[in-house]
């Protein structure tokens, strides 16, 4: 009887009263029997809002959206914090200390969390959210976000190319802990290098983002924090495995050297070696790799004396083998027996980051970051061949202080970058060196309610693209509650490397021209761009739930660009832009936590990208002008000892895409004017057992959709019309993979 | 190069200022929540000298850091007080504090306590 009462108790009530959150605190026992616990202590964190729970266990709290971690505690139980978000009734096992399985019970926290605060447009997507996806590398690893577009580049290199406000990822300032790490020759192959398992969160700011990382962003920013020897896990083993052969291997070792320095050593293997060709056009679905990658991190921290300091090396080592079935590259390579492909890269890595906040002044800090990288790449497509060799060098020191009080805060430094390219292109030589010096100013202002701004200007001073002003704005507006209303504006300057980000050129038969002679690089000219934006966010409850919803406008405008123009279907042209190249996006995104442990995401989005080529004003080929996104996730109430399931799906449907022009081609070699809709589902179960083990299943492009011949011309791949660009929807049906998780904390 | 951009750099953190340009101070005022936090902080930092103000909800100490050439503790206090916030020297006039938002009405027992007499609620099902 008394315990039909206790699960009368449990259930979820119909009518919450706001503001307040009930729920009862049971003592953990091995016959899960209900023992209320009486006179526990719970309160929220850092507040002195409290309660005690009655003779039956049972509490009320009162609840405001400003709390969120709720502390239970007991003489003789060890402490629990659980993370509440939304009023709810609590039901919360205290562990006896005497119990030596320790357990540390969170609840849930936002997976991918937007600021109200802050003057960026930023939102930060945390490893809960990376785990929601099978994501094997960073460029994998945004299948749950709207506002990054992923597809693949080409039909051959099984390469995913990102895209932000309709630009493509070299417009993007993507870096690893805020050190600008995929540019130059790893571009193309970068993001691929970064194992998933090795990222512990991304920050992903729209629009022009923060000008004390440098110059080069221009549609936005992409960071990702990696985990830290001081808190990752102890020992974690992740095993992936999927339906087309691949399997990947991650370890990741951490532990205390001494007071002040930890070390953690990350290892990364993955491999696929079995050939796979489900569309039978004798070209493998997806490339054979191989890669190792290893990454060694040193942190020491000085709590006292206010030092922190990481030290990481990594190693990479990468090889693909691509083209047709039959291609053997021992004795096909560099004839015409068979199309194939491989691309080798080798990358070493060395990086520093050495920060001191003054103990005294806690407003006073300094940090220098430094990182040399040589990256290798020796790689031949059918018979076009393609090196490169990038050394680069880059240097950032940072200064942080306020100016009279700290709603006043100023950074201020100096930036060196030192860029060496040695390319080989068919017959080609290509070689250059890039060196910037730069100092940057930011100051921010927030005047703790309503309105913060960040301004910032650098000035940099290159040896191929000369003197010049990089302005950076971003204001906050908080006009009623729970509101933020966002305006930015800002300039971009970069050197494109358009051998190196353009990598599928060289699957074709295209000619490679480049139309204009009188630039610094490559003949051509520095691309510059200002964006602007605006974005307002409101949260707000619906049926007493938080929803939130998203309005965003961005506008890249360039004032040059180096113009891609595949419109003539046997040629690629580079040239400078002349007239006019923009980016409008449009996005509104709505997030709704519909019911306890369910959350779903939809988002709109819309893009107009046009740039006059030679042949005429255009839209950007493969660009979708509608894109329709919605993701659901649930997860079960956790169970005492850790254990509960989570179920994610994902679902992304794209409008019509502009195919460049093939009018010039022979009739059976003519795509029509724009590719068809598309719609793709993803969906990952999870079975987390404990803290310290899980396993996933998943299922990428579920329903099976294909793009009907991926390759142009395949039939005759060293014919006049052979293009493996033209790709604009998944190439491989349905696949389905399995993985573990292990750690020790 | 780089060891004397560092050591530079070094030096401009460890410049030690004269003593009373950077006053440390620590108060114990009074408040219960988040929201209060914010009042007391910002009330800190609009007036005149107050370089930073960091309030602990938990233990409610106040930690200040000031130009003491263009204030004092006092004056602190007292603009702390007009927010609606007591400190130990200085208490907040009725006015003042009947202006705070009615979740943070730190002198009531009532705010502080927990919550349990506001009613009980009966469960649905």
């Amino acid at each position: 009887m008394k315990q039909i009462i206790y699960i009368l108790f449990i259930l979820p009530m119909l009518s919450f009263s706001q503001d307040k959150i009930s729920g009862l605190i049971l003592e953990a026992n091995d016959k899960n029997e209900p023992i209320g616990l009486a006179g526990a202590n719970v309160y929220w964190l850092d507040t002195s809002v409290g309660s005690v729970t009655d003779i039956d266990g049972k509490f009320t709290i009162p609840y405001k959206n400003e709390y969120s971690q709720l502390v239970i505690s007991y003489v003789g139980f060890k402490t629990d914090t659980i993370t509440v978000n939304e009023p709810k009734v609590v039901r919360h096992w205290l562990q006896s200390t005497d119990n030596l399985d320790a357990v540390t019970i969170t609840s849930r926290k936002q997976a991918t969390s937007k600021s109200y605060l802050q003057a960026t447009n930023v939102f930060t997507v945390s490893s809960d959210e990376l785990l929601k996806a099978a994501c094997c590398n960073l460029s994998e690893s945004f299948e749950t976000n709207p506002s990054i577009d992923v597809n693949f580049a080409d039909a051959v290199s099984g390469t995913r190319q990102i895209k932000m406000l309709g630009l493509t990822s070299p417009y993007i300032l993507i870096a690893t802990e805020n050190i600008p790490s995929i540019r130059g020759a790893s571009q193309a192959f970068g993001m691929s290098f970064i194992p998933g398992t090795w990222v512990e969160s991304i920050q992903i700011t729209k629009g022009a983002g923060s000008a004390v990382n440098g110059f080069e962003s221009i549609a936005g920013q992409i960071n990702a924090e990696l985990v830290k020897p001081t808190t990752d896990a102890r020992l974690f083993v992740n095993a992936y495995t999927n339906a087309n052969g691949r399997l990947e291997l991650n370890t990741h070792l951490n532990t205390a050297v001494n007071e002040k320095w930890s070390t953690g050593l990350y290892l990364h293997g993955n491999l696929r070696d079995t050939k796979h060709d489900n569309n039978n056009d004798t070209f493998l679905d997806m490339p054979l790799q191989e890669q190792i990658n290893i990454m060694n991190r040193w942190q020491y921290i000085d709590t006292e004396k206010g030092f922190v300091s990481f030290i990481n090396l990594k190693f990479l080592n990468d090889e693909k083998q691509t083209g047709q079935e039959s291609f053997n590259p021992k004795t096909d390579k560099g004839t015409t027996n068979a199309w194939g492909s491989e691309i080798d890269t080798r990358r070493y890595e060395v990086s520093t980051k050495f920060g001191y906040v003054n103990p005294e002044l806690t407003w006073q800090s300094i940090s220098l970051q430094t990182a040399y990288s040589n990256h290798k790449q020796a790689s031949y497509f059918g018979l076009n061949q393609y090196d490169i060799t990038h050394n680069s060098l880059y240097a950032n020191a940072i200064y942080n202080s306020i100016i009279s009080d700290s709603r006043h805060k100023v950074k201020t430094g100096i930036s060196y970058t030192y860029d060496h390219y040695d390319e080989f292109v068919n017959t080609n030589d290509y070689e250059r060196t890039e060196r910037s010096v730069g100092a940057f100013f930011e100051y921010n202002f927030d005047n703790l309610e309503k309105l913060n701004l960040t301004a910032g200007i650098r000035v940099d001073n290159h040896n191929l693209m000369g003197t010049f002003i990089t302005p950076r704005f971003h204001a906050r507006y908080t006009p009623w509650e729970k509101s933020a209303l966002r305006a930015s504006f800002g300039r971009g300057i970069r050197s494109a490397n358009i051998f190196a980000e353009n990598q599928s050129i060289f699957s074709t038969s295209r000619a490679i021209n480049i139309l204009n002679t009188g630039g610094a690089i490559y003949g051509l000219d520095p691309e510059i761009a200002w964006n602007y934006g605006v974005s307002f966010l409101q949260g707000f409850n619906l049926f007493n739930r938080k929803a939130d919803i998203t309005l965003d406008y961005y506008r890249t405008d360039f004032q040059n660009q180096v113009v891609v123009d595949f419109e003539n279907p046997q040629e690629v042209n580079f040239y400078n832009l002349d007239g006019d190249s923009y980016a409008n996006s449009f996005q509104i995104e709505w997030n709704y936590n519909a019911f306890e442990h369910f959350d779903l995401r939809l988002a709109y989005k819309y893009y107009d990208v046009k740039t006059d080529y030679n042949s005429g004003k255009l839209s950007k080929p493969l660009v979708p002008t509608n894109r329709f996104f919605a993701n659901a996730s649930y997860e079960t109430n956790m169970k005492e000892n850790g254990a509960r399931w989570k179920f994610d799906t994902t679902f992304n449907w794209l409008g019509e895409q502009r195919f460049s022009s093939t009018t010039g081609n022979p009739i059976q070699y003519q795509l029509p004017e724009n590719t068809p809709t598309l719609g793709t589902l993803n969906a990952q179960i999870t079975k987390v057992f404990s803290p310290k083990f899980e396993v996933y299943l998943g299922g990428e492009n579920i329903t099976n959709v294909k793009q009907d011949n991926p390759i142009l011309g395949a039939n005759d791949p060293f014919g006049s019309n052979f293009d493996t660009t033209f790709v604009y929807g998944p190439i491989f049906g349905a696949s389905y993979y399995a993985g573990l998780r292990f750690k020790i904390e | 190069m780089k060891k004397i951009m560092i050591l530079a750099l070094m030096l401009i953190g460890t410049t030690t200022f004269a003593q009373n340009k950077n006053q440390k101070a620590s108060i114990e005022v009074d408040g219960v929540c988040m929201m209060c936090k914010n009042r007391i902080e910002k009330a800190c930092l609009t007036s005149k000298g107050v370089k930073s103000a960091d309030w602990n909800v938990k233990t409610h100490e106040l930690k200040l850091i000031y130009d003491a050439r263009k204030t004092d503790l006092k004056a602190i206090q007292k603009t702390i007080a007009k927010v609606g916030h007591d400190t130990k020297e200085v208490k907040a006039t009725d006015e003042a504090y009947a202006s705070v938002h009615p979740c943070c009405k730190y002198r009531d027992d009532k705010v502080i306590d927990d919550h349990k007499d506001e009613g009980e609620e009966k469960p649905k099902n």
